[in-house]
C-alpha cells in the first residue's frame, strides 16, 4: 500500500516536472539552419541537420513524445490511484471511488500548481465529449436491461423530459430572482444567463450515477429509473444549452423561435434515436461475416458505436442517446453472430475503456478544480446549491404523482426519495459551462458549478448508500434464473399476451409480441448467421447455466490435479488425448502450417481436426466437444448431443462423459496454443 | 355509449359478480361487451370455435391451454360468469382489500393455481415429466432437439423436485417461482 502511495506521489511529481518543461523551456535550435527557401528556386530544400557541437553519449528528447508521453503518465496515475483504492478494503465500502479519485486529483492540481505556480492542465470541453464521455456511454447502453428498460420506458422519458424541462425553468427563473435581489453583486446577470446556467446544471449526470449507483445494488426498477433518466435528459440539455446559447447571440428572443427550439427537443432526439438505429443495424450486418476473421469483430463494435457518437455530435444531434441506441440494437445480434472469445473480448474492453474514462474525468475534475479563476459570491451559490435540492425534489413527487395513476408497479416514496437524492451531477455540467461564451461572471458559474458537483459527488455520494440503507429501499435479486424460473416466466407471459387477446386489450405484451414476431421473421433471419439462429431464452439460460457448472467443477477439479499430476495413472481419455495432440502438433509441424497467424488461429484447428474425423464415434463425439471448447468456451451440449444417437434414458450417462472431454482439452490446448 | 343490449342492466346477476369477483361495474360492463363481440352466434355462450376465431391467439405457442383453461371441467361452453370468473384472477392484488384474501380469485395463491393448472392438463395436482416436456415442446417450438428439450426438462425437475418424485407438486411449484413477483407478471390493467 505505502509502494503504491509512493509511486503515486513519484509520478505526479514527474507529471508535474514534465508539464513544467513546457513553455519556459524553448526546444535547442538546431545548430545549422536551413537556406533560407527564397535562395532555392528549384523548391528542394537542403535537409537541416542537426549536427551536435559535441557528440554526447546520452540526449534527452522529451518534446519528440511530449504528447503521449503525458497523456500514458495521466493514465497511468489513474490507475494506480485506482489500485491503491481497492486495496483497502475499507475505504471503498465507505467512500465512492468518486470522491476519492476527485480527491486524488485535487491532490495532483495542488502538487503541480505548486511546482509551476500556474493553473494545472484543465480538462478540455472537446477532450471530455470526444475521448472520454464516449466510452461510458457505450458501455452502460451496451449492458443495460433491455427488456426492464423498455417497461419503464414511457416512465423514464417523463422524468428524463418533463423533469428536465422543470429543473431548468424552475432553476434558471429562482436564480434570476436571487440575482435581482443582490444588485450590487449580482446585477449584470440577465435572465438568458440564469437561464443558460439552469439547463447546464439541473441535468443528471450518467457517468456520476454509474459510479455511485452501482456500488449500491437496488432495486433494478431503481436503478434504471434513475440511470435511464440520466441518459436520456441529454437530449434535452443538449437542445435547451444550445437553443439558449443561441439566443444570447441574437438580438432578440420571440415567441417563435422558443417554439423552434420546442421542435427541435424531437429532432434531437429523435435523430439521434435514427443514427443509433442505423449504425446498430449496420454494425450487427457487418458482424454477420466475421467468422473467418474472428479476432477483429470486437473491433466493429467499437468502431460502429464511436462512429455514431460522431455523427450525432457532426449533426448537432443528441449523442448519448445515438451510442446508447446502437449499442442495444446491435447486442442480441452481435452476440448470437460472434464467438465466445470475441464476446468475452468486447465485455472485456467496454468495461477496461469505461472504468479508465470514468478515472480520467473524476481525476481531471478534482485537477481543474485547482485554477485561478474562480469568483465566488455567497448568495449565488447557496441559492444554487439550495435550488438544485428543492426543484429536484419537488419535480420528482409531481412527476410522480401523475405518472404512479398509469404504471403498474407504483415508484414508491422511499423510491422516489432515492431518484430525487441521487440526482448527481458530474464532468457534462462542467464542460459545458466552460463552453459558455465569455461574459463578466464567467468565473462565477464556473466556480458554482464546481461547488455543485462537489457537494453532489462528495456530500450526496457518500451519503445515499447509509440512506438505502437505513430507508430499507428494496435489492437486487441474485444474478441468473433457474431454468424453471425462466420457462415458468416464460409461459406466464404467454398467458398473460393470451388473455390480452382475448379481452381486446392493447397492453404491453401485444406490443412485445407484435415485435418479437417482427424481430423472428425479418432481423433475425437477415442479421445473423445460419448456425446462430436458434436460441430461445430458456435454452440460453441453460446453456448459461450449464457452463457456469461446468467451469465450478473443472476448477475444482484443476485444484485437485494441480498437486496430483505426477501419481495419479491418466484416465485411458487422457491418454487419448494426449495422443491426439501429440500427433495433429506433428501434423502442423508437417505440413508447414505458420505456428500463430493472426488470422488463422481457429482455421489450424479446424482443418486438423477435420483429418481426425474419420476416427471412431467416439472420439469424433469428443473431438466436436473439443472444437465446440475452442469456439464456445464450454458449450458442451449443443454438438455432443446432434452426434450422439443413443435412446433417451442413457443421456445422463452421455451428459456426463463430453463433459469430461473438453474440460481436459482446454487446459492441454492452452499449453499447446 | 352502444346499444342498450350492452349495457350493465342486461347482465344478469351483475351485483353477485362485482361481489365476488372484485371488477367495478365498468370493467364489467366493458368486459360484457367483449363477451358479445365475441359471442358470434349471440347464443349467450363461448365454444371453442369462438375462441380460436380471436386471430392472435392462434399465434401463441400455449393458445389451446389458455382456451382450455375458459372451460370448466366437463362443460363444453362459456358463459359470461365463468368468462368473468377466469379473467379475475388478472386483476392486481391489491384491489381487493375488502375481503379475506385467500378466498378472492386475485390473490397470489389463486394466480398460480392458474398457470399450475395449464401445465397440468389431466388435473392430478402434479406436473409430470410427460406433461413438463409438452409444454417445453410448445414454448421451444422447432428450436431445439429432442435430446435438449428432455435435458431441459431433466435440469427443471431437478431444480425444483423436492421431494424426489419425479414430479412437480402445487408447493414445489410455488418454491421455486418465490423469487418471481407473480402478482406483478400476472396483471392487466382492465382500463378501456
Amino acid at each position: 500500500m505505502s509502494s503504491l502511495l509512493l509511486s503515486t506521489l513519484a509520478l505526479t511529481c514527474l507529471a508535474a516536472g514534465c508539464s513544467g518543461l513546457n513553455p519556459p523551456v524553448d526546444p535547442p535550435e538546431p545548430q545549422t539552419l536551413p537556406p533560407s527557401p527564397g535562395q532555392n528556386g528549384s523548391g528542394e530544400d537542403v535537409p537541416s541537420v542537426d549536427v551536435p557541437r559535441a557528440l554526447g553519449l546520452f540526449s534527452v528528447d522529451y518534446h519528440h513524445v511530449q504528447a503521449p508521453f503525458e497523456i500514458v503518465l495521466w493514465i497511468m496515475l489513474a490507475s494506480l490511484a485506482k489500485l491503491g483504492f481497492h486495496w483497502s478494503g475499507r475505504v471503498p465500502a465507505v467512500v465512492p471511488e468518486s470522491c476519492l479519485l476527485i480527491m486524488v486529483g485535487l491532490l495532483v492540481g495542488g502538487v503541480i500548481y505548486g511546482v509551476r505556480h500556474s493553473a494545472p492542465p484543465t480538462l478540455s470541453a472537446d477532450a471530455f465529449f470526444l475521448f472520454l464521455l464516449p466510452p461510458i456511454v457505450l458501455d452502460a447502453g451496451y449492458f443495460l436491461p433491455g427488456k426492464l428498460f423498455f417497461e419503464n420506458l414511457g416512465t423514464i422519458l417523463w422524468y428524463a423530459v418533463l423533469g428536465t424541462l422543470w429543473n431548468v425553468l424552475g432553476i434558471g427563473l429562482s436564480l434570476y430572482g436571487v440575482c435581482l435581489l443582490c444588485p450590487a453583486s449580482l446585477g449584470d446577470v440577465s435572465l438568458l444567463h440564469c437561464l443558460l446556467f439552469g439547463s447546464l446544471i439541473a441535468a443528471v449526470d450518467p457517468v456520476a450515477v454509474l459510479s455511485v449507483f452501482q456500488e449500491m445494488h437496488v432495486n433494478e426498477q431503481l436503478h434504471i429509473l434513475v440511470f435511464g433518466e440520466s441518459l436520456l435528459n441529454d437530449a434535452v440539455t443538449v437542445v435547451l444549452y444550445q437553443l439558449l446559447e443561441s439566443f444570447l447571440r441574437l438580438p432578440s428572443v420571440s415567441g417563435p423561435d422558443v417554439l423552434l427550439g420546442g421542435c427541435r427537443v424531437l429532432v434531437v432526439g429523435f435523430g439521434g434515436l435514427f443514427v443509433g438505429l442505423f449504425f446498430g443495424l449496420l454494425a450487427a450486418l457487418t458482424s454477420r461475416f466475421t467468422p473467418r476473421v474472428p479476432v477483429i469483430a470486437p473491433l466493429f463494435v467499437f468502431l460502429y458505436s464511436y462512429l455514431s457518437y460522431l455523427t450525432s455530435e457532426m449533426l448537432h444531434l443528441s449523442g448519448i442517446t445515438a451510442i446508447v441506441t446502437c449499442a442495444v440494437t446491435m447486442k442480441q445480434y452481435v452476440e448470437a453472430n460472434v464467438s465466445e472469445r470475441s464476446n468475452s473480448s468486447i465485455q472485456y474492453f467496454l468495461k477496461m475503456w469505461s472504468s479508465l474514462s470514468e478515472t480520467l474525468i473524476f481525476i481531471f475534475l478534482g485537477v481543474s478544480t485547482i485554477q485561478d479563476v474562480h469568483m465566488w459570491s455567497w448568495p449565488f451559490v447557496c441559492a444554487t446549491l439550495l435550488l438544485c435540492l428543492l426543484w429536484r425534489a419537488s419535480g420528482v413527487l409531481l412527476l410522480t404523482a401523475v405518472v404512479n395513476k398509469v404504471r403498474r408497479n407504483k415508484v414508491t416514496f422511499r423510491d422516489q426519495f432515492i431518484i430525487a437524492y441521487g440526482g448527481l451531477r458530474g464532468a457534462i455540467c462542467f464542460s459545458l459551462v466552460f463552453l459558455i461564451v465569455d461574459f463578466p461572471k464567467k468565473r462565477l458559474f464556473i466556480t458554482t458549478t464546481i461547488v455543485v458537483i462537489l457537494f453532489t459527488v462528495f456530500v450526496q455520494g457518500m451519503t445515499i448508500r447509509p440512506l438505502v440503507d437505513l430507508l430499507d429501499v428494496k435489492r437486487k435479486k441474485r444474478a441468473l434464473p433457474s431454468v424453471s424460473e425462466e420457462m415458468h416466466s416464460r409461459l406466464i407471459d404467454h398467458l398473460l399476451s393470451g388473455i390480452e387477446d382475448v379481452v381486446g386489450y392493447w397492453g404491453q405484451h401485444y406490443w412485445k409480441d407484435k415485435f418479437e414476431q417482427f424481430n423472428r421473421t425479418f432481423l433475425r433471419r437477415f442479421l445473423i448467421r445460419e448456425e446462430q439462429q436458434n436460441r430461445s431464452s430458456i435454452l440460453r439460460v441453460y446453456q448459461e447455466l450449464e457452463r457456469q457448472e461446468q467451469g465450478e467443477r473443472e476448477t475444482a477439479v484443476q485444484a485437485k490435479t494441480v498437486p496430483q499430476t505426477n501419481s495419479r495413472p491418466l484416465l485411458p481419455e487422457e491418454m487419448d488425448s494426449i495422443r491426439r495432440i501429440l500427433s495433429r502438433n506433428l501434423h502442423r509441424f508437417n505440413s508447414r502450417i505458420p505456428a500463430y497467424s493472426r488470422h488463422t488461429l481457429h482455421q489450424d484447428t479446424t482443418r486438423t481436426l477435420q483429418r481426425h474425423r474419420s476416427l471412431g464415434e467416439r472420439d469424433t463425439q469428443v473431438e466436436d466437444a473439443e472444437f465446440n471448447g475452442l469456439h464456445s468456451v464450454r458449450s458442451g451440449l449443443r454438438r455432443s448431443h446432434t452426434v450422439c444417437t443413443s435412446p433417451t434414458s442413457s443421456i445422463p450417462e452421455e451428459q456426463a462423459a463430453p463433459k469430461h472431454g473438453p474440460k481436459k482439452h482446454l487446459s492441454f490446448d492452452i499449453e499447446s496454443e | 355509449m352502444g346499444s342498450n343490449k350492452s349495457s350493465v342492466q342486461n347482465v344478469p346477476d351483475v351485483q353477485e359478480l362485482i361481489q365476488e369477483t372484485g371488477f367495478s361495474a365498468s370493467h364489467l360492463q366493458r368486459l360484457y361487451e367483449r363477451f358479445h363481440l365475441l359471442d358470434r352466434d349471440q347464443m349467450g355462450r363461448l365454444r371453442v370455435q369462438d375462441f380460436e376465431a380471436i386471430p392472435e391467439l392462434a399465434g401463441n405457442p400455449i393458445g389451446d391451454r389458455i382456451i382450455g383453461a375458459f372451460f370448466y371441467p366437463g362443460k363444453d361452453s362459456v358463459d359470461f360468469h365463468d368468462f368473468v370468473r377466469v379473467l379475475a384472477h388478472f386483476q392486481p392484488t391489491d384491489s381487493n382489500t375488502k375481503r379475506k384474501s385467500e378466498e378472492v380469485y386475485n390473490s397470489p395463491n389463486r394466480k398460480l393455481q392458474f398457470a399450475f393448472q395449464l401445465y397440468d392438463q389431466d388435473q392430478d395436482g402434479k406436473i409430470s415429466r410427460a406433461e413438463l416436456l409438452q409444454v417445453l415442446q410448445e414454448l421451444l417450438g422447432i428450436e431445439v432437439t429432442d435430446e435438449q428439450l428432455q435435458s431441459i426438462a431433466e435440469r427443471a425437475i431437478k431444480e425444483a423436485d423436492l421431494d424426489q418424485d419425479d414430479a412437480i407438486s402445487f408447493e414445489e411449484f410455488k418454491k421455486s417461482l418465490e423469487k418471481v413477483d407473480v402478482n406483478r407478471k400476472m396483471r392487466i390493467g382492465f382500463l378501456s
